[in-house]
This record gives structure tokens, sequence and C-alpha cells, in this order.
């Protein structure tokens, strides 16, 4: 069984803050960390392989550094990491990255099974697994929650799908993308991280890669942002003021007003 | 070549950028900002210049030849033979895109039994719909995305729609993607604000930025269709649309009013999936439906504190809602979280207690009537959506009004 792991590098932290005073953005935490969902789709792909054998492959698009993501990968148990870095992809909407990520993972034949996080915590369009599946014309199952059988041929696995749990079954290759609860990320042993240090992690740029460069990054992407802004507030609120009782006494009186 | 490029007379070296800077993308030197190998035209530092020294700039690419496309699509999905509500919402703000870029707006949908299909489409008529395009064939029953994304990409390639929208249920999340893919076009995933450019029939994606406290409108030059998906919940249903219209003597030139067009299914088209199973997940109905909802963050402190809000939640009888921290820390279940990545919610009421009031989280509060927000920093941006704004302590307020409402009982 061929796997590759789709594993994005998000920010460590999520919270970005206005400077109140300059109207900019304050960031803090700029160590990038491995999308939390694509670090459970990791697990899953370990958990198949020790049952059935195989290939665990991590595949990155990112900046140099997010090598050292795909060292961690292997010492938890990823057999190799291929980084797709290059000035190329940068920009890159969700179509660009999925056929930049879709040509990585056509190189060297078809895998059976391809493995990412239902979301970045970072953009959270949930987009590049479906992408993924289409560009690769495999069939897909998003938000995964359990894997319950896998063999050479078909996957087995529990979807969540609008307020239901869905039991489906899919002929392979296939895609899916995987909740937090498909599977609690393991630590690296000592010996893995020493694998990890030593294990091959390719990086390439477009053209290694096979990518159009007119289909990467910026040029590949037909979305554009035109205009970021802090949204308009109004400040019409009623002031509450007063002790807390006070306030309470407010509340349940605009809650009584409401005649709910 | 297309990417972040400086402009050294506005540039004033100031820094900025690269602390805005994630990906080590840009320096200074020589008082001015330099782009480095490492960017990867995320935009942060765009947003962040406080000189508007920065931009991204993009080769003009060849796309589409626009002027072949017309029309504006609402995806409408059917759920065991009921059309999903928010259908009827994309429906109503679809009314509005159509009238005013001037084309016609058009409802699509597949399901799998005749039952209820005439009543679906007149349902999507009476909304506003000039027609409706219907696929009626048992192979649609389990709404497998690749076969439904194969089908609507079977009608765009010939009938060449300008702009498609999707409601972002979950299957909308899954078909959309899997349209947008095959044919090559922009998909923007929970816009909040759709808006028409008229003379160019440019579509105004509004959603909250990757990441930051900060909107973003993004649109689609140069592929079509243009694509979006909408959450459950942002846009209101107009159920009489069409009867308004007529009352009021409205246009009906555009189109024969009413159509419904029934289209086949290409005969070698299966589902991708079996389902071999469903069970219901979430126990009980959902907050998304409630009339009252008090909805708490981070500010509650701990989780022992959760009970007394339930409480709260109770007496005034309403359900508890979360911010996503409190999802992520296994306080809540996922399907209370409120915001662009839960739930949208539209209570008559909604006691917000502990919730700073990040874009992420205010994308799912829009349809809210009212809003009691109890924090206990003044500038906290929930309270610029409050109508009643109490600035105290979570525990504090909270536990003296329960205590108020208990009296009562
Ligand atoms: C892609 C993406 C998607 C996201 N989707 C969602 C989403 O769907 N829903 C969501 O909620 N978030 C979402 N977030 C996270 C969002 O950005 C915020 O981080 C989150 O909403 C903050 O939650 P909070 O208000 O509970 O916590 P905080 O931001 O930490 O705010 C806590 C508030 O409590 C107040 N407080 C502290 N102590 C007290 C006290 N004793 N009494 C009263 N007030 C007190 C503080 O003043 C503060 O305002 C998303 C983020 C990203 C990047």
């Amino acid at each position: 069984m061929r796997i590759v792991v789709c594993m994005k590098a998000v920010p460590s932290t999520t919270e970005v803050r206005m400077d109140p005073v300059t109207h900019t953005i304050v960031r803090d935490g700029r160590q990038a960390v491995v999308n939390p969902f694509d670090a459970s789709g990791l697990e899953v792909a370990l958990e198949i392989r020790e049952r059935l054998g195989g290939h665990v492959s991590a595949l990155s698009m990112g900046i140099p550094d997010t090598v050292r993501l795909l060292r961690d990968a292997i010492s938890r148990g990823a057999d190799d990491g291929l980084l797709l870095s290059d000035r190329a992809f940068a920009g890159a909407d969700t179509l660009a990255t999925s056929y930049a990520l879709s040509r990585a993972i056509a190189r060297g034949g078809m895998p059976d099974l391809v493995v990412c996080g239902k979301m970045a915590v970072d953009g959270d369009t949930a987009q590049i697994g479906p992408e993924l599946a289409g560009a690769l014309g495999m069939s897909c199952v998003t938000d995964v929650r359990e894997i319950e059988h896998v063999d050479e041929g078909h996957i087995t696995a529990r979807r969540r799908r609008d307020g239901a749990l869905e039991l489906v079954e899919a002929a392979l290759p296939c895609v899916i993308t995987v909740a937090k609860d498909a599977a609690t990320p393991r630590m690296p042993s000592i010996a893995g991280v020493r694998r990890g240090e030593a294990g091959t992690v390719e990086v390439l740029d477009a053209e290694a890669a096979g990518c159009d460069p007119a289909r990467c990054g910026l040029d590949g992407s037909p979305t554009q942002v035109v205009r970021s802004f802090v949204p308009e507030r109004s400040a019409t609120a009623e002031r509450v003021e007063g002790t807390s009782a006070e306030q309470a006494e407010r509340i349940e009186q605009i809650v009584e007003g409401m005649a709910l | 070549m297309s990417g972040l490029s400086v402009n050294a007379d506005k540039c004033v070296g100031c820094g900025i950028c690269v602390r805005t800077c994630a990906s080590e993308g840009i320096e200074v030197a020589g008082r001015k900002a330099h782009v480095t190998d490492s960017c990867i035209s995320c935009g942060m530092c765009v947003d962040a210049c406080p000189v508007g020294a920065l931009s991204i700039e993009k080769d003009a690419g060849a796309g589409a030849d626009l002027s072949a496309y017309h029309d504006l699509w609402v995806f409408c999905e059917v759920d065991d033979g009921a059309l999903a509500p928010v259908a009827l919402e994309l429906m109503a703000k679809g009314r509005e895109l159509a009238d005013a870029r001037g084309c016609r707006l058009m409802g699509v949908m597949g399901q799998a039994d005749a039952t209820d299909a005439d009543a679906n489409a007149q349902a999507l008529l009476s909304s506003g719909a000039d027609g409706v395009i219907r696929c009626v064939d048992g192979r649609l029953r389990t709404n497998d995305a690749e076969l439904f994304a194969r089908w609507v990409c079977d009608l765009a390639e010939t009938r060449r729609p300008e702009t498609i929208l999707y409601g972002a249920t979950d299957f909308g999340r899954e078909l959309a993607p899997q349209v947008a893919v095959r044919l090559g076009t922009g998909l923007t995933a929970d816009c909040t604000v759709l808006e028409m450019d008229v003379e160019q029939g440019l579509l105004q994606q509004t959603r909250p930025a990757f990441g930051g406290n900060l909107m973003a409108t993004i649109v689609c030059p140069t592929h079509r269709p243009q694509m979006a998906t909408v959450r459950p919940g942002v846009f209101q249903a107009n159920p009489d649309a069409a009867e308004k219209t007529a009352a009021c003597g409205g246009a009906t030139d555009v189109s024969p009013h009413g159509a419904v067009e029934d289209v086949a299914l290409e005969a070698g088209l299966e589902p991708s999936l079996r389902v071999l199973g469903r069970e219901d997940a979430t126990g009980g109905d959902s907050i998304t439906s409630a009339d009252v909802l008090v909805v708490v963050g981070r500010g509650i402190g701990s989780k022992k504190n959760l009970p007394l809000m339930r409480e709260l939640a109770e007496l005034l009888g309403g359900r508890l809602g979360c911010t996503r921290p409190l999802v992520e820390a296994g306080w809540c279940d996922y399907s209370c979280q409120v915001g662009q990545t839960g739930v949208s919610v539209a209570p008559k009421l909604l006691v917000s207690v502990g919730v700073s009031g990040a874009i992420q989280h205010l994308a799912g509060i829009g349809g809210a009537e009212r809003v009691i927000a109890v924090n206990e920093d003044p500038a906290a941006p929930i309270f610029g959506v409050a109508d009643h704004a109490v600035v105290g302590d979570a525990v504090e307020v909270v536990g003296a009004l329960v205590e108020r409402l208990r009296a009562r009982v």
C-alpha cells in the first residue's frame, strides 16, 4: 500500500491581533508547526501501514524551512518526505495548490491512498482534499472520523456529514480528509528522531516537479484578493453599568422586555 | 513576474512588514524593504504596511472569453427529498445579484425520487428563480459529490453560467471544489458578503481573511464560472419573492417565468462511494434553530464554570454554544462551535459571555437579532456588534443573573 500524506506548515498561533494604535497586524509565535489535522492524517497512514505494510510519504508545499516538519514526520514513522519549494508556488490559491500537489503525488506512479487533514487551521477552506481528488481522478471521502477497514482494493470509513455519521466504502485509489479524532498522533521515539535527522527529504522546484509554471502560484490562481479591511462596527450598544447585581437586574429586564 | 513588490518611493523602512511576515519573505536593508526568495505572496505584509508601499502584482493571465458566460446559478441541495434551507437563502441573495447584473437566476437541483420534485422546484420559483434545471435520477440518492460534480460540470460546460453559488453544507463543501478543479476555475469558501460589480459582472466575495482579524474581498477576474460557498444561516430566505415582484408589476421580460427543465444524467455515471450505513451524530436538535443562545468563550475562565453557563441557558429556555478554543480544549462538543468553522446561528437573543469577538466568530452570529455581551474588557470587539454592553466579570454577572432567574421559577 503506497500512501501519501499532505502536510501544511501553519503559524503556531492563529491568534493575530490588530495593534489598536497603529492598526497593523501584530503576530507573535512565528515558528511554524504542522497543521494539527495533518498530524492526525499521518497517524492514520502509519496505522494502515502497520496493518498492511507499504510505504508512507509525507508531502508539503512551503518555504525551505518546512523541511523541518517533514523530518519530524519521518521521526514519527514516515518513510520519506517530499517538499515542493519554489517562489513560483508563492501566492497559490487552492486550485494552484492542488495542482502542484497533484503533480508531486502523481510523480512515480499513483499511490493507493492520499491522506489530507480535513482543513488547515490558518485558512480553513477544506478545499484541497476534494480538489486533489478531482485533479487525480480519485474518489474522495471527507471529514473521516474513523477508518473501519482497508484492504488492497477498498477503504471503509465513518465520515461526518451534516449532523450524521455515515459509513461509506470507496474503491482505491482514494483521497481521504481526516478530523482530529480519526487518530491521536504518536510521539517520535529516540530512534525515530535519529531516523528523522538522517532521513531523506527531497526538495523539488516547480520544474523538477513537472509543474507548468503558468498553473502554479499567483499566476495559476483564478482568485485574487482585492481588498482587506477591518469591518466597521457600530458603537450603538447600550452600556449596562453598575455592580454585578445591578447589571444582572438590567439584563433580566431586557430579557423580560423581549417576551420570548 | 507576478508577486510581491515594494514601492521604494513610499517605503520608509519601518520594518513592520518584517515583523508581520511568517516566512522571512521580506527584509529591510538600506532603509528599504526587499522581497526575499522565501516570500509566499500571502499578503500579510500588504495589510500591515502603514504607508501602502507593498502590493501583490499579478501578470494579466489569459483567461476564458468572459462574454460567453451568462446567468447566475444556485446549486440547490436536496436531502432525502427535502430542499435544504440554505438553497432558499441563496436564492434570495441570488435574486439580488441577478437583478443587479441583469441576468437570469437559475436553480440547479438533483434528487432521487419524483415525489416532492415538483414542490421543490415550485419553492425555488417562488423564491425568485427564473428557471429550474432539474434532474430526477435514483443514482443521486446518496448525494455523491463526485457524481454531482460530473453532472454540474457537464451542464456548466455547455450552458456557461457566469456565477455558481453553493451552500457550505458538508455536501456542498465537498461538491464545489470538485466542480472547481474540473472546470479549472476559482472558488471562495464561506463568504459572508456577496456583491455584484455591475459593470464587469465580477462577484465581490467577502470572507474572513486567512488568519487575521480582517475581512478580505476576493474576486475571480479571468475565469468563469466564478464560484462561492456560503454557510447556512448567513443570508435570509425570501420564500414569496416571486409574488412580491408580480404584485408590484416587476420585470418579467428576462425569461419565460417559471420554466422547469428536466435533464437526464449521463448513462455511464455511477456514485463513487457506497453508503453502508447512517446514524444521527448530534443528540437532540442543534443550536442553529434555537431562539435563545448563550455563547461562552475563554473568558469564563475554567471548565468548572460551564454548568453555571448551561444553567443560564436553561433558565432562558435556550441552548449553549461556544467559541473555538473551548472545543479545542475539549470543554464542549464541536457541534456547539459558533463561527466560520462552526455553525452560523440566528437566535432572537444571544447572550455572549467571555467572548472576545474575533472575526471568525462574528462570521457566525450575524443573524442574531439581539446581542447582550458580557466581557471584562471594555475594548473587546464583541461590543461592536452588541446591543447591550455589560463590562464585568463573566462569572459574577452570570452568577447574579442566574440567582435572579432562579428566584422567579
Ligand atoms: C481559520 C480560522 C477559523 C476560525 N473559526 C472559528 C470559529 O468558527 N468560531 C470561533 O469562535 N473561533 C474561530 N476561530 C478562532 C478565533 O480567531 C478566536 O481565536 C476565538 O473565537 C477566540 O475565542 P474566545 O473569544 O473564546 O477567546 P479569547 O479571544 O481569548 O477571548 C476571551 C475574552 O474573554 C474576556 N475575558 C477574560 N476573562 C474574563 C472574565 N473574567 N470575565 C469576562 N470576560 C473575560 C477577554 O477580555 C476576552 O475578550 C478561527 C480562527 C481561524 C484562524
